[in-house]
């Protein structure tokens, strides 16, 4: 067996021995989404225009919510440290810990994304583009987010410095994904919105792992 | 085989130490002494390449450690300050996955019997937030006793802390037989101790 797979085994079933960290981000998320009809009122041109940014915009924070999850634990215990020691390269460490961490955090939001659009009143096709882009652009969000969560590991004031980092580096994939679901309620083609999501998906794999472990050797000396 | 040039620390604007040199052969322990703040885990995290030091370098086989990377790790066995045990898992997983992370494979047997000599034997499948700290520190040091040839530099931080005599004997004899088969210890000790092998030791001064 590889490492990678090895991690991502092991990933996946401290998730599950923990699972209840797992399920409050998701919970986040949903309570989140479900604030904003609530809010805005049940006017359904309304919800329906906002649902896509509403939905990214929650998937964002949730994502954020359990990046803290990432290294933090790993950090405190000392089984990071000896992951800096692996007989392998830590690129390849991390990118199982981050697709461990996607299946965990970014996964469930893609799956439960069509449950929230029926709450603000979108059809079939419109959940499918909302759906498809979230699937490719929650990876970006896990693999971005790694680089942040690697340089945080460790310090105090972690999580706000985690969020000031990372958000910003989101607006592209936000930008992208929430105009998918416009472009295609205003009947224009989707494939533009799709093809940089799935370029920036690939130059997130090709680049955050090597930040990241670069960020976590550094910030474990 | 392992070897220190003129290694320089410096931690928080605070020199550590500095013009730290020394070349032990295979099959010797060098033992790291000094007070508490010192700087002997830095110096032992300089030896494993988790800290650059501010100057000089270390060199293992005659090349410095930082172009071997990971073919440096995959000899190096470092158990460290924190135990590197995860909570969630048992005893037994841990040590194979640990095992993993340094390149070799080992059957769940294996992991069980290297928990054995290390007298936790019953607790093999506990999860190990149920144990106690000696207990902890004993399955991190479960690592040592697994059938691994390819460690051939053991980097230990007071390796004989918080251990109870037996436990103290046990880490000890396994200390001198992997010296024995011509590796490199490198370890800290408040504790006296004695090993048949050729010792080394550095003192670092405050």
């Amino acid at each position: 067996m590889t490492i990678w797979t090895r991690i991502v085994q092991r990933d996946l079933r401290i998730a599950w021995r923990r699972r209840s960290d797992a399920l409050s981000s998701l919970f986040f998320f949903v309570i989140v989404v479900s604030l904003f009809p609530l809010g805005v009122g049940p006017e359904p041109s309304t919800l329906r225009l906002m649902a896509s940014g509403v939905l990214w915009v929650a998937a964002l924070l949730a994502t954020l919510l359990s990046l803290g999850r990432l290294f933090a634990a790993d950090h405190l215990d000392g089984t990071l440290e000896q992951m800096l020691l692996a007989a392998e390269p830590l690129w390849l460490v991390v990118t199982g810990k981050v697709f461990a961490h996607w299946l965990t955090s970014g996964l469930p939001l893609v799956l439960l994304s069509p449950l929230m659009g029926l709450q603000f009143g979108l059809e079939g096709d419109e959940i499918a583009v909302l759906s498809g882009a979230l699937l490719l652009g929650t990876p970006v969000l896990s693999l971005i987010g790694s680089i942040g969560a690697a340089l945080t590991v460790g310090l105090r004031a972690g999580s706000v410095l985690l969020a000031l980092l990372v958000l910003p580096l989101y607006i592209p994939v936000l930008v992208f994904g929430a105009a998918a679901s416009g472009a295609f309620a205003s009947g224009l083609t989707v494939t533009p919105h799709f093809s940089i999501l799935g370029a920036l998906l690939l130059a997130s794999m090709a680049l955050a792992p090597l930040a990241t472990a670069l960020a976590l050797r550094i910030s474990l000396e | 085989m392992l070897a220190a040039q003129s290694l320089q620390c410096v931690r928080g604007g605070r020199r550590l130490f500095e013009n730290l040199s020394f070349a032990v052969p295979g099959g010797t322990l060098l033992r790291i002494t000094g007070a508490n703040g010192a700087g002997k885990t830095s110096l032992l995290r300089i030896i494993c390449g988790l800290l650059l030091p501010s100057g000089g370098e270390v060199l293992w086989r005659d090349a410095p450690i930082r172009q071997q990377r990971e073919d440096y790790w995959r000899e190096l066995r470092y158990i460290g300050h924190l135990a590197g045990v995860k909570d969630e898992f048992t005893a037994e997983e841990n040590l194979v996955f640990a095992a993993a992370l340094s390149g070799i494979d080992i059957t769940a047997d294996a992991a069980d019997a290297a928990l054995e000599q290390l007298g936790l034997g019953k607790f093999a499948h506990l999860p190990v937030r149920m144990l106690s700290q000696g207990q902890r520190r004993r399955v991190a040091l479960a690592r040592l006793a697994l059938p691994d040839s390819n460690a051939a530099l053991w980097v230990l931080d007071e390796p004989l802390a918080a251990l109870d005599t037996d436990a103290m004997d046990c880490v000890l004899s396994l200390i001198d037989a992997r010296l024995a088969a011509g590796a490199v210890v490198v370890m800290t000790s408040h504790q006296p101790f004695s090993v048949a092998a050729a010792l080394h030791s550095i003192s670092i001064p405050v």
